[in-house]
């Protein structure tokens, strides 16, 4: 407890703490730079954990990347075992060894008895490996398992004596040390190696968790450094271990402005015209039965009408399946992998563990050299790795084809009665562009609608479109949104039809409304006519009868004047 | 080191002994064990045994070929199988339990 506690009060020092970087990707991270140069580190764990992956891969990091040479002593295997269990892992040791940049020497601890006669030291691993470090100039040093010899030596006073001379000489000699040893029960390691390499202890394990193996490695102390505390999961990949801090995985990718078509005009569209980024990774998710594959197909056919390269990785289905089901809606992808455009890579999931996943598609997309990738699905992982293991190997491999600038497409099964926005692997984060594919059911019929749930980067189409299956391939339709709510299928055109029926209602309505009107006004005008007519007739009659009373009273005033004169009136 | 001793060797081979002493430099042990080994050799084996003294510190890449760790080492090349002793051999019963000279405990 003593030592832990000085280990994590002193992370100030970490600045001046020379580091070994060991190349390991993710290790180096955890570890603020590396292992503590010069010094030993103890890795321990039970069978299988990895410890002399590790240990290899310490020093071929170190003799290909940082020029620093390094000895292995494998106390275990042989060095022709351990050059064929490597090659298998991609690291050619014989080059390596030709180079002068690796030495490996197997010291062969006899378990049957030695008979002990006296004093004796352990003089002899001393001059061997310093023969060993000596000979290729070593900077780092792995003993694969030194505890082999509490096996072979019954006098554990000398043996304890001599390791403790060991670790010092190793100091001495200012090289950077990994001692393996195997996990103990209530200790870091079984004979109690931590006594002695005190530095910097990492725990590597290997679990299984229903019936799922789990790598996971823990730095337990690191003398003088701050270090990730936590367990983190690891793979035996292609190219070694690579370790799953995931905040710190590289995210230094460029991304490529250039945008590559959907393959589906409509779909275009809705991503403002242009499709895809290039390099980005799209997510189509959806339940059983919604299109997923079809939209992955015409990605695909696309591409290679373009004479880009596509790999299909298809978890779920033979290719010769895809290739016919495809024809079915007017995509003839056979024609693409005779052209050599396109390559299926079909394999289940369940057949082997996910980092064996991981180096297939390594080396087929390295083969290859695709400019887009499908993946098809990728929930059918989850059926070798939980989770967490699942999503920090699409995470790698995402990384990777980010890096080499691939577009990928990834389809992921959504089950029913969960909620459409969650998708089971839980990768939705690592995703540019999410295409959401939902079945709605009403009216005793399904109907598939596409939606994009998110687009990093660009501005995407909001609306929710229907999404048929046709012969000539998928089409986008618009929903129907009015009054009646949003509908699609036979919904959507009985609700359109009958829309148009009352369109024409209407327009029957106005036509007539129309002619009336015209029919009142001619009606109107008629009266008019005749009230015209009528009122001429009597204005003329009465213009007569004024005529004549006028004329009547002209003449009767006419008359009086005439009277008048003749009565000689004074006045008028 | 008795006389049934002596039967028992020549019972148990005719052949001459091939002898191998890993040792690391002209150290007091070293020399303690080559001088037990002339002992027990001269006593047991007289005129039917080859010793060779190999100082590791002057041949180093000879340390891998009999998987030599501890020093010192006594190899029992001939006759086979081959035997291994470590040690300063002071404690000659168990040496001679080691080499096959004396049927073990």
């Amino acid at each position: 407890m003593a030592r832990m506690r000085k280990a994590e009060r002193s992370p100030s020092l970490s600045p001046t703490l020379p580091k070994c970087p060991t190349g390991i990707k993710g290790l180096d991270e955890i570890t603020g730079g590396g292992l503590p140069q010069g010094r030993p580190t103890l890795v321990c764990g039970s069978a299988g954990c990895g410890k002399t992956v590790l240990g290899m891969e310490f020093l071929v990091r170190g003799a290909t990347e940082y020029n620093e040479a390094g000895v292995f002593i494998a106390f275990e295997e042989t060095e022709a075992e351990l050059i064929k269990n490597f090659s298998s892992l991609g690291f050619d040791l014989p080059t390596l060894i030709a180079g002068k940049k690796l030495a490996i020497d197997h010291v062969f601890v006899e378990r049957n008895d030695i008979e002990e006669t006296g004093e004796y030291d352990l003089e002899g691993l001393f001059i061997r490996l310093a023969m060993a470090v000596d000979g290729v100039k070593a900077k780092r040093v792995v003993l694969d398992t030194i505890e082999s010899l509490f096996a072979g030596f019954t006098n554990e006073g000398i043996l304890r004596a001599e390791l403790r001379r060991l670790f010092k000489w190793l100091k001495d000699k200012g090289v950077t040390a990994v001692i393996t040893a195997e996990r103990g029960g209530e200790t870091f390691t079984r004979h109690g190696l931590e006594e002695y390499v005190a530095d910097c202890v990492v725990m590597m394990d290997h679990r299984v968790l229903d019936h799922i193996s789990t790598r996971r490695l823990r730095i337990v102390k690191y003398r003088g450094s701050a270090h990730g505390a936590d367990e983190y999961p690891f793979l035996i990949y292609p190219s070694g271990i690579s370790l799953l801090p995931i905040t710190s995985l590289g995210l230094n990718h460029t991304a490529p402005t250039d945008r590559i078509s959907t393959g589906i005009d409509r779909l275009d569209t809705m991503f403002s015209g242009k499709g895809y980024y290039r390099g980005s990774t799209v997510l189509v998710s959806g339940s059983a039965g919604t299109g997923k594959t079809s939209v992955a197909a015409h990605f695909v056919d696309s591409a290679c009408g373009r004479s880009e390269r596509v790999v299909y990785l298809a978890f779920e289905e033979s290719p010769s399946q895809i290739i016919r089901n495809m024809k079915s809606i007017g995509i003839d992808l056979e024609k693409w992998v005779k052209n050599g455009f396109l390559k299926f890579h079909a394999i289940r999931p369940t057949l082997y563990g996910l980092e064996s996943h991981l180096t297939g598609i390594h080396r087929v997309i390295e083969d290859f050299q695709p400019t887009c990738v499908v993946m098809d699905p990728v929930s059918n992982l989850v059926s070798v790795g939980n989770i967490t293991e699942v999503k920090g190997m699409l995470m790698r491999l995402i990384d990777f084809l980010k890096t080499n600038e691939i577009t990928c497409l990834c389809t992921d099964l959504t089950h029913g009665g969960t909620p459409m926005e969650q998708t089971d692997v839980g990768i939705s984060s690592l995703m540019d562009t999410w295409i959401l594919l939902r079945s709605t059911e009403s009216d005793g019929e399904r109907n598939r609608t596409l939606c994009i749930a998110k687009s990093r980067g660009m501005d995407h189409s909001a609306q929710i479109r229907e999404f048929r299956l046709t012969d000539q391939g998928a089409e986008l339709i618009d929903v129907y949104v009015g009054p009646g709510g949003v509908l699609t299928g036979s919904a959507r055109a009985a609700r359109e039809a009958s829309e148009r029926l009352d369109e024409v209602a209407r327009s029957q309505e106005t036509e007539r409304k129309q002619r009336e009107l015209k029919r009142k006004r001619a009606l109107f005008q008629a009266q008019l006519a005749a009230m015209q007519a009528q009122f001429e007739a009597e204005e003329e009659t009465l213009q007569i009868s004024i005529d004549q009373g006028l004329t009547r009273e002209k003449s009767l005033s006419k008359d009086q004047l005439r009277m008048a004169k003749i009565r000689k009136a004074d006045a008028t | 080191m008795t006389k049934p001793k002596h039967e028992s060797i020549d019972a148990l081979d005719e052949g001459i002994w091939n002898l191998r002493l890993y040792v690391a430099g002209q150290t007091p042990r070293s020399i303690r064990a080559f001088d037990n080994l002339r002992k027990i050799c001269e006593e047991h084996l007289a005129g039917r045994y080859s010793l060779e003294v190999i100082d590791l510190t002057v041949n180093p890449q000879l340390a891998k070929g009999d998987q030599i760790l501890a020093l010192p080492t006594l190899v029992r090349k001939l006759p086979p199988p081959l035997r291994k002793i470590i040690g300063d051999l002071s404690n000659t019963e168990r040496v001679l339990v080691g080499l096959d000279l004396r049927p073990g405990k």
